[in-house]
């Protein structure tokens, strides 16, 4: 087996100077009748020939959406990742490295987490960050939590245009966990009333924006009216590239600060692994879940970087902690922090113009189709379109002419029939002149115009 | 609207006393200030077309503010990430023998396949249609990971370990509140990790600790001591974090179920006993499997992990939203409870599954057992999407490579290198459950150093000085001045001898109370040891202009 140095002579060789006769002896505390014979009914190994035949002809069956005009979002985007990001990431002291328990030998990861804490505080315009968390949903579930300890309350309001699998990550874990939740209807076209699900009960309002129907919000509003019923703002991110073009959440009074990182340095990858933040205001930082690092001298008196404040955290607190987590996203952190650092504040802002150009050029050139209807006055990168048919009949179809053209609503809310000829379309940066002509001429096929 | 003047680390402008060069570097050793530092807004290392003049559609929410992001050319960038990884440690640089967390190798055969455009360039919400080569392969790792544990179902989607405890701890609930039962104490083990505790905490439950015995292991009358109609489970480790095998673990089972708990085991420790012993054979119920240790997907500094947790028949009902079905019909996928979505018709499935070199008759995965989806009662979701795929692709490849017989034989090499490892030291060294071997981890106390002067923190960075990795320190907490070796089986004879050498002989100047040598260490790494306390005391989590001023004062 090509991954395991010893030889049957040093094996034989370390059992006599162990002192045993055979390696069963190493298995002695296991009960007998426990102990596996043989081996189990799966295959023998196989060379790194056979793997990549077999990994090759799966990924084979799937449709990568660098292959064809591609327009699927709903909280994961295709962008164009550096090839520079994907050579450093692999880089082995940052790929075979563990959380950084030694700094003296970890500096380099440390660093990172504390560029990546400050990236994701300007990004949000909030005041610290912490060093991530498993991804958007799972951060958005913990926010929840947090504000549950801050406000001593145990209801959570969540928006009906929250993305419906960040709703229900919060929803599983506040049943589980015996807290209240109320959810609001889904408003496509925008215009939810959240204000009268506020009063004095509610931990926490949770607002995604840009939500996802795309519609942009003013958070201001909303932000007041629970700070002025002791509650907490949440504001939910999914698509971090639209920070470097609208108004940050932070800047419109959001208490916590949570999204999805995945846009910028991170592989679609069906859904994971992503990376996670989580920002918040300095008042709150002890309440904050996860890992931070923090600046500090070393004996010497030279800059230096630790993890800090691990009195919140589960290897310390166990059972007082503020969150279970322990690993998180490291290397996706390191993705997000190198394409951010090539972007830099010109290159995100271009790159931001571009997804929003793009998207715009799209939707107007969809509302042509006949009977095609667009239902956002505002958007960055993804709207919402209502197709005269069923959504999910159409994108299937619109698959089979080698067009993936969104997502269809009733993927993620198939009890709401209401919604059923609806698609959400995201348009970035990878998108071209003809792509969306593609997308175009395959919809009108579709519908028979 | 960045002060390059402030920057600290230019060369020639501020010399720390302690430090031989002008410029503060060290041959290859060199100081890198932070993007915030070295990088210019007006700087960036991506060509992008600026678009034409367009109607936006962002009504008032257009950003007002410039956000005071740095950007980097791309030579910076390269020089600047690359000079930090250079300030890490990790497994291809040296022995990692750190334990609870199987630092093995890391093929990078399986960083290429999950970077297939197949699998790395497939969007979760693109239609099932067009992704079934990526179901199948979740449901054949589903199918590897039951056959490796024995037992009947798989929770694919939890991001890490402690996500998967989570996971577990949540069938639990779930099972018991289908009973009709509300119990609300969960026993769990001393020496446990802090995750265990704390994800007991999140559901509301009462932790009570059970203590170990002489031995080092759990004692079945401590555990009957503690059970009541109150008890919801037991939180065991298995093999323990004192690297010992729980020999009565198959009473403590028997005892559990007799009170109507149920038994979740932590896998953190699963690499001692891969094709050696199954999990479903012993009674567990619930246990999530660390993907980025026993199956050596990149620890990658701190994450991204996996935790699929595997299920009992008892609690396979119990899972998680979205889950694969592999039965007489062929390959589905359930996104929504009570709704099967067909990926492949059993026969272009079977096909299809042949043609990639798997086995077409792939059992019911991550489903409940029997194959009936109508008695799934499942959680709902505890995330977006399908899970961390990039992570499967990775631990199926290792698990393709090994094989049965490989995943056999590394259980065994690690269980061996480590008693080689503890046998080497136990002269010198202070074991505290006394002589008896150990499965995959050797776990000494600081017993040996009394009356030195040194301690297991002190002897640790000793061992940076070395050119190895600590092991873990501190931990079990059961334990005084823990030190947790797990070399693993990635490690050859010769690479082991060489460790034994290097600890043998820091052993002996520790006895010899050369207390200097450790005192003072870390000496030849690129930072001496940090003041913790003060980054406790004062945080700083982020850079701001106040701090580059401070530093220019400073």
């Amino acid at each position: 087996m090509r991954y395991l140095p010893l030889t049957d002579a040093d094996r034989q060789a370390m059992l006599g100077k162990i002192g045993v006769t055979g390696i069963d002896a190493l298995f002695a505390a296991v009960p007998k009748d426990k102990l596996l014979a043989g081996l189990l009914d799966l295959p023998k190994g196989k060379s790194e020939l056979e793997v990549e035949r077999v990994m090759g002809r799966l990924a084979a069956q799937n449709t990568p959406a660098g292959s064809v005009p591609f327009f699927v979002g709903a909280g994961a985007y295709k962008h164009h990742v550096p090839a520079s990001v994907d050579h450093l990431i692999q880089r082995s002291e940052f790929l075979t490295s563990y959380t950084p328990y030694q700094p003296e030998i970890a500096q380099g990861t440390l660093q990172y987490l504390f560029e990546f804490q400050t990236q994701v505080a300007l990004l949000t315009h909030m005041e610290v960050a912490n060093a991530s968390m498993y991804d958007g949903s799972t951060a958005a579930a913990e926010a929840v939590l947090m504000a549950h300890r801050l406000s001593k309350r145990r209801r959570a309001v969540l928006a009906g245009n929250l993305h419906p699998h960040y709703r229900e990550t919060i929803q599983t874990v506040s049943r589980m966990a015996g807290d209240e939740v109320i959810v609001a209807a889904p408003a496509p076209a925008g215009g939810e009333d959240l204000d009268r699900l506020i009063d004095g009960q509610v931990s926490c309002l949770v607002v995604q924006t840009p939500d996802f129907y795309g519609h942009l919000h003013d958070l201001s509003g909303l932000a007041e009216r629970a700070h002025a019923a002791g509650a907490l703002l949440i504001a939910v991110c999914t698509e971090v590239v639209s920070l470097g073009a609208i108004e940050p959440p932070g800047a419109m009074g959001a208490d916590i600060v949570v999204g999805e990182g995945q846009s910028i340095g991170n592989a679609l990858s069906f859904g994971g692994p992503y990376v996670g933040f989580f920002a918040t205001r300095q008042k709150y930082v002890r309440q904050m879940p996860g890992r931070l690092c923090g600046e500090t001298v070393d004996k010497a008196g030279r800059r230096g970087f630790v993890l800090t404040l691990s009195t919140r955290e589960q290897h310390i607190r166990r059972e007082k902690a503020t969150s279970n987590i322990c690993t998180n996203s490291g290397l996706c952190v390191l993705a997000f922090t190198i394409h951010m650092s090539l972007l830099g504040e010109a290159g995100l802002r271009r790159l931001a113009r571009r997804n929003h150009a793009n998207a715009v050029a799209l939707a107007e050139l969809l509302v042509k189709v006949p009977g095609v209807e667009l239902l956002n006055d505002t958007f960055f990168n993804e709207f919402t379109i209502r197709v005269p048919g069923t959504a999910a009949a159409i994108v299937e179809a619109l698959a089979a002419k080698g067009v993936l053209g969104g997502v269809p609503v009733s993927r993620l809310e198939p009890d709401r029939p209401e919604l059923a000829d609806l698609i959400i379309v995201a348009s970035t940066e990878v998108n071209t002149h003809e792509d969306r002509a593609a997308y175009s001429k395959a919809l009108q096929e579709v519908l028979g115009c | 609207m960045l002060n390059r003047q402030d920057r600290p680390t230019t060369p020639g402008e501020e010399v720390v006393s302690a430090l031989d060069t002008f410029s503060t570097n060290r041959g290859l050793s060199i100081e890198e200030g932070l993007i915030f530092e070295i990088g210019r807004s007006d700087t960036t290392g991506v060509d992008i077309e600026e678009p034409p003049a367009f109607a936006a559609r962002l009504g008032a929410l257009a950003r007002r503010e410039p956000l005071g992001l740095p950007g980097l050319s791309e030579p910076e960038t390269m020089r600047h990430y690359v000079r930090l990884s250079q300030k890490n440690y990790g497994i291809d640089t040296g022995l990692f023998p750190l334990g609870s967390c199987t630092m093995k190798h890391n093929p990078r055969l399986n960083e290429g396949m999950a970077r297939l455009p197949g699998f790395a360039d497939i969007h979760p919400l693109q239609p099932l249609s067009t992704v079934p080569g990526a179901i199948a392969l979740i449901a054949e790792l589903a199918r590897w990971l039951r056959e490796l544990t024995g037992m009947a179902a798989v929770a694919m989607t939890p991001k890490a370990g402690a996500h998967g405890e989570l996971c577990g701890m949540m069938a639990i609930k779930a099972a018991l509140e289908a009973r009709g039962e509300k119990r609300s104490v969960v026993l769990v083990p001393e020496s446990a990790h802090g995750t265990n505790p704390a994800t007991a905490a999140l559901l509301g439950y009462r932790v009570v600790a059970v203590p170990a015995r002489a031995d080092g292991t759990v004692d079945p009358e401590d555990v009957k001591k503690r059970l009541s109609p109150e008890v919801a489970a037991i939180m065991l480790t298995n093999p323990n974090t004192c690297g010992l095998f729980e020999r009565d673990v198959v009473a403590i089972a028997k005892l559990v179920h007799a009170a109507g708990a149920y038994f979740y085991a932590d896998g953190a420790n699963f690499n001692a006993i891969v094709g050696k012993v199954r999990p479903g054979d012993i009674g567990v119920d619930a246990m999530h499997i660390n993907l980025h240790k026993t199956f050596s997907t990149p620890h990658g500094g701190g994450g991204p992990g996996a935790g699929p947790v595997v299920l009992s028949p008892a609690l396979a009902a119990f899972v998680p939203l979205p889950y694969t079905v592999v039965d007489a019909g062929g390959l589905s996928y359930v996104e929504h409870a009570g709704k099967r979505a067909l990926v492949g018709a059993r026969g272009p499935t079977a096909a299809r599954a042949a043609s990639a070199g798997l086995a077409a008759e792939a059992p019911v995965q991550g489903s409940p057992a029997g194959g009936d989806a109508a008695q799934a009662r499942p959680l709902g979701r505890l995330s977006a999407f399908h899970g961390q795929m990039g992570m499967y692709v990775r631990a199926l490849a290792y698990m393709l490579s090994h094989g049965a017989d490989g995943m056999r034989q590394a259980s065994e090499d690690a269980v061996l290198n480590a008693n080689y490892v503890r046998s080497s030291l136990a002269d010198l060294m202070s074991a505290p459950f006394g002589a008896q071997l150990c499965m995959h981890e050797a776990l000494f106390d600081d017993a040996w150093l009394d009356g030195t002067g040194i301690t297991t923190l002190d002897f640790a960075k000793a061992m940076i000085d070395e050119g190895y990795h600590p092991m873990t320190v501190y931990f079990p907490l059961v334990v005084h001045g823990a030190m947790l070796i797990e070399p693993t089986e990635s490690e050859s004879k010769d690479s082991l001898d060489r460790f034994i050498f290097s600890l043998r002989n820091l052993a002996a100047a520790a006895r010899a109370r050369e207390v200097a040598r450790f005192r003072d260490a870390p000496r030849f790494a690129p930072r001496q040891r940090l003041d913790e306390t003060r980054a406790a005391r004062e945080p700083r989590l982020r850079w701001t202009q106040a701090m580059a001023r401070r530093q220019a004062a400073e």
